[in-house]
């Protein structure tokens, strides 16, 4: 596939953040917004550089607050500018009401979610809480590891989210500090393949201009509201189509991307027990698995890619295969069935309807930004198969890594 | 197959842009070489504020996987080489979200090496080093501290000169082949190039044997579990202070048990407590509230808490009766005011000799206290050629 690369990539050292920054502009991104929250204000530090230095021509807008750098893309991505921002932790509900009204009104946003703990306590740290709490809004969710993978996806988010058939935002969730701070070797395509992939975002009859006399967002009442509730049910429905259209096109042109768009499988062809999880967790993991393995021991990852649209269906085949499920939340759903994560509940609801199903467990683990080192993924998978052999599920070892 | 791995300790503000550059040259550098690598800042640390100790790494390895090892992790497990851009962090380093001390040579591998900017010789800095029970090897590149600053750059040499000690104390991390042709690249400075060899020319180490250095156990305590924690995120409050040392005159605050600053400071408060006029000033001004109180109605800085800002110089309108001294000239904590009470002659003595001394020493840089004071630091190269742009 790598024969269609025209020309040669540039490696650079940048961090995740860097990387959806230098996205931004290879995509011609007409208007970003910022306000600054750590980590994610990585990506505005980078963004405004790249203007400065004349790299990149947008609308820069600082805005005074959260809510407004949202409002501020909601609206420019109405009149049909392509549009980027983002934030982390509270700053990201600070801007909620902004978040729902974007995806209420169809909205291609793309935002970079830099996962932190929600205050209180103040902490830095990653935790998938924020991201997660739009997850039923209608904004299309995805978990990125890797600096490259972050690159790769925004550039794909654009394509998705601006898709007619889809119009709807997508945020981009990349962990905080081991992706936003951390900077490794990535490759940056050459501009004229991104061109190639990406068109300008067309907005058709639907924008927002003198030229083209439309009211958008009226005051709706019982009468209307669940035929307009039903139609984003519907975009979402078809996002997942579109993903796997964009994804194998993106795989085509830059040879590069895992054969799945929702997951990426490790080490699971003849595995027992497989964990599953989302975003930067999967390095500890992977390392783990790796050493298990050579002890003979038949463990797996599978590291979810898209939230939402959740892929139920590819989701229930792939992980039907195995004796045992560990879903491992960077997250908590309080009160929520079995206390489990929230990642963790949609898995198991997804499986019910399996002919096999699997024992599924839910693990918490890696909260506040605490590393997920080896020894705890050891102490998951001898929970797994301590359920296995027994038939039962110690809930009390649900949490990971937790001092007691 | 392999991997090594270093650490670069810092200063927040005045070395940030040092330690970040050092961390991506040797990246860059291992590249030629075929290798990966990855470089990354504490992320617990908070290097925009002043002084504080932070740390940056890079880790290099010769395949992903391995590399994989060290990923999503905020500090790496064990380096093979320490080094430290600030001499004074040889006492050891508290970060502003870290709880306890951590020796300097703490992630220093067995036979690793910690190379140290400074002026002082070799013997002078183990001796502020935590004793380790395995061997490893100082070297000091000479220099005074860099003041490399967070936007502007000051670009004294000191990044090179310090990549290649690396190159020579480390050379499976990188050779000094491939640094220079990093360097060229990456500065387009053939001088600087230049300033690399000769530093990885004259570097010169020794060992440091196990239990050789400071004997002190480090300050550390336990985290409590969520089942001991107090719960609904409450903080007690510490009890209202009383007398000085706890007896009933002067006045000493109770301090939290837990957070000591003892090696945040770069510099500290020396006090003449003969020409001290009891104004109050250092004790009203000081943010860490410092001062103790003695019962004769002096003011003890106690350093336990002072972090070295040097306010209490700037407000204190006796000259100089409070001088800001090296940290560097310093080997305990102990309260001057009792060194004074029990031998006035032999502390002035001291006193009046290590203020001159000071004077005659180049000044460092210890918290800005003045609005337009960075631009006085930095400000005579700001418009030179040699000040190249953050990154």
């Amino acid at each position: 596939m790598s024969t269609t690369i025209e020309k040669p990539e540039q490696e650079l050292l940048i961090s995740g953040s860097e990387a959806i920054a230098i996205a931004c502009s290879m995509a011609d991104v007409d208007v970003i917004t910022a306000y600054p929250i750590r980590p994610y204000d990585t990506v505005m530090q980078y963004v405004s550089r790249l203007v400065a230095d004349g790299e990149m021509d947008c609308e820069f807008i600082v805005a005074e607050s959260e809510h407004s750098q949202f409002e501020i893309v909601k609206h420019a991505s109405a009149v049909g500018a392509r549009v980027f921002c983002g934030s982390s932790g509270v700053g990201w509900f600070y801007a909620f009401e902004a978040l729902a009204v974007t995806a209420g009104l169809r909205l291609p946003v793309v935002a970079m979610v830099g996962n932190r703990a929600l205050d209180d306590p103040g902490a830095f740290g990653t935790e998938h809480n924020d991201a997660l709490a739009v997850r039923d809004l209608g904004w299309m969710l995805n978990w990125v590891a890797t600096a490259q993978e972050a690159l790769d996806t925004a550039l794909m988010a654009w394509r998705i989210a601006e898709d007619p058939r889809v119009f709807l935002p997508c945020a981009i969730s990349a962990d905080g500090s081991f992706l936003t701070h951390s900077q490794v070797l990535t490759n940056v395509p050459d501009k004229s393949l991104v061109d190639k992939f990406l068109p300008r975002y067309d907005r058709g009859d639907k924008v927002l201009h003198p030229d083209n006399p439309i009211t958008v967002a009226p005051q709706v009442n019982e009468d209307w509201l669940m035929e307009i509730r039903r139609q984003t049910d519907d975009g979402m429905r078809r996002a997942k189509g579109v993903v796997e259209e964009v994804h194998e096109e993106f795989r085509d042109i830059f040879g590069r991307g895992t054969p799945s768009p929702f997951f990426e499988e490790y080490m699971t062809d003849d595995a027992e027990v497989v964990f599953v999880g989302m975003g930067t967790l999967a390095l500890p993991v992977r390392v783990a698995v790796r050493q298990m393995r050579e002890q003979g021991i038949k463990v797996g990852f599978v590291r979810i890619k898209w939230f939402r649209p959740f892929a139920t269906e590819e989701i229930k085949a792939c992980l039907s295969r195995f004796k045992a499920i560990g879903v491992v939340d960077r997250d908590y759903s309080f009160g929520s069935p079995d206390f489990g994560g929230v990642l963790y509940n949609d898995i198991r609801a997804a499986l019910y309807d399996s002919e096999k199903k699997p024992l599924v467990i839910s693990f918490i683990a890696g909260l506040g930004g605490r590393e997920v080192r080896g020894q705890n993924v050891v102490e998951m998978k001898d929970v797994m198969y301590e359920a296995l052999a027994t038939g039962k599920i110690d809930r009390d070892k649900q949490w990971i890594g937790v001092r007691r | 197959m392999g991997k090594t791995s270093l650490e670069v300790v810092y200063r927040g503000i005045f070395q940030k842009t040092l330690a970040r550059n050092i961390c991506r040259a040797i990246v860059l550098a291992a590249r030629k070489e075929g290798k990966v690598g990855i470089g990354f800042g504490r992320y617990g640390d908070s290097p925009e504020r002043n002084g504080i100790p932070a740390k940056y790494f890079a880790v290099v390895a010769d395949t992903q996987e391995e590399l994989e090892e060290n990923l999503a992790m905020y500090e790496a497990d064990n380096v093979d080489v320490t080094v430290a851009v600030d001499d004074t962090l040889c006492k050891g380093v508290e970060s502003w979200g870290w709880y306890g001390l951590q020796p300097i040579n703490q992630l220093t591998k067995n036979t690793g090496t910690v190379l140290v900017t400074s002026v002082q010789g070799r013997s002078d800095l183990v001796r502020d080093i935590h004793t380790k029970d395995v061997p490893y090897n100082i070297g000091v590149v000479q220099g005074s501290t860099s003041f490399s600053g967070l936007w502007v750059y000051k670009d004294d040499h000191t990044d090179v000169r310090v990549l290649g000690a690396i190159c020579k104390v480390c050379p499976e991390m990188v050779s000094l082949e491939s640094m220079e042709e990093a360097i060229l690249e990456q500065w387009n400075n053939p001088v600087k190039v230049d300033s690399a060899r000769k530093s990885h020319d004259r570097i010169e180490t020794r060992v440091v044997e196990p239990g050789e250095g400071n004997p002190e156990e480090p300050f550390s305590f336990d985290l409590p579990g969520w089942t001991t924690m107090e719960e609904a995120l409450v903080v007690r409050n510490v009890e209202q202070g009383a007398g000085f040392r706890g007896g009933d005159g002067g006045y000493e605050p109770v301090r939290n048990p837990y957070f000591k600053k003892w090696s945040t400071r770069t510099m500290r408060p020396v006090v003449n407590f003969e020409t001290c006029i009891k104004c109050t000033l250092c004790w009203l001004h000081c943010p860490d509230s410092c001062f103790d109180v003695t019962p004769d109605g002096l003011y003890d800085s106690n350093m336990e808490s002072c972090c070295g800002c040097g306010v209490c110089e700037d407000v204190c309108p006796v000259p100089d009766c409070i001088t800001m001294v090296n940290e560097a000239e310093f080997e305990g904590n102990l309260s001057q005011w009792e060194d004074w009470n029990t031998n006035k002659d032999g502390y002035n003595k001291w006193m009046t000799e290590i203020v001159e001394k000071q004077k005659t020493q180049e000044p460092r840089s210890h918290g800005f206290h003045h609005v337009g004071q960075y631009r006085e630091e930095v400000g005579s190269v700001t418009d030179s050629r040699n000040v190249v742009e953050g990154l």
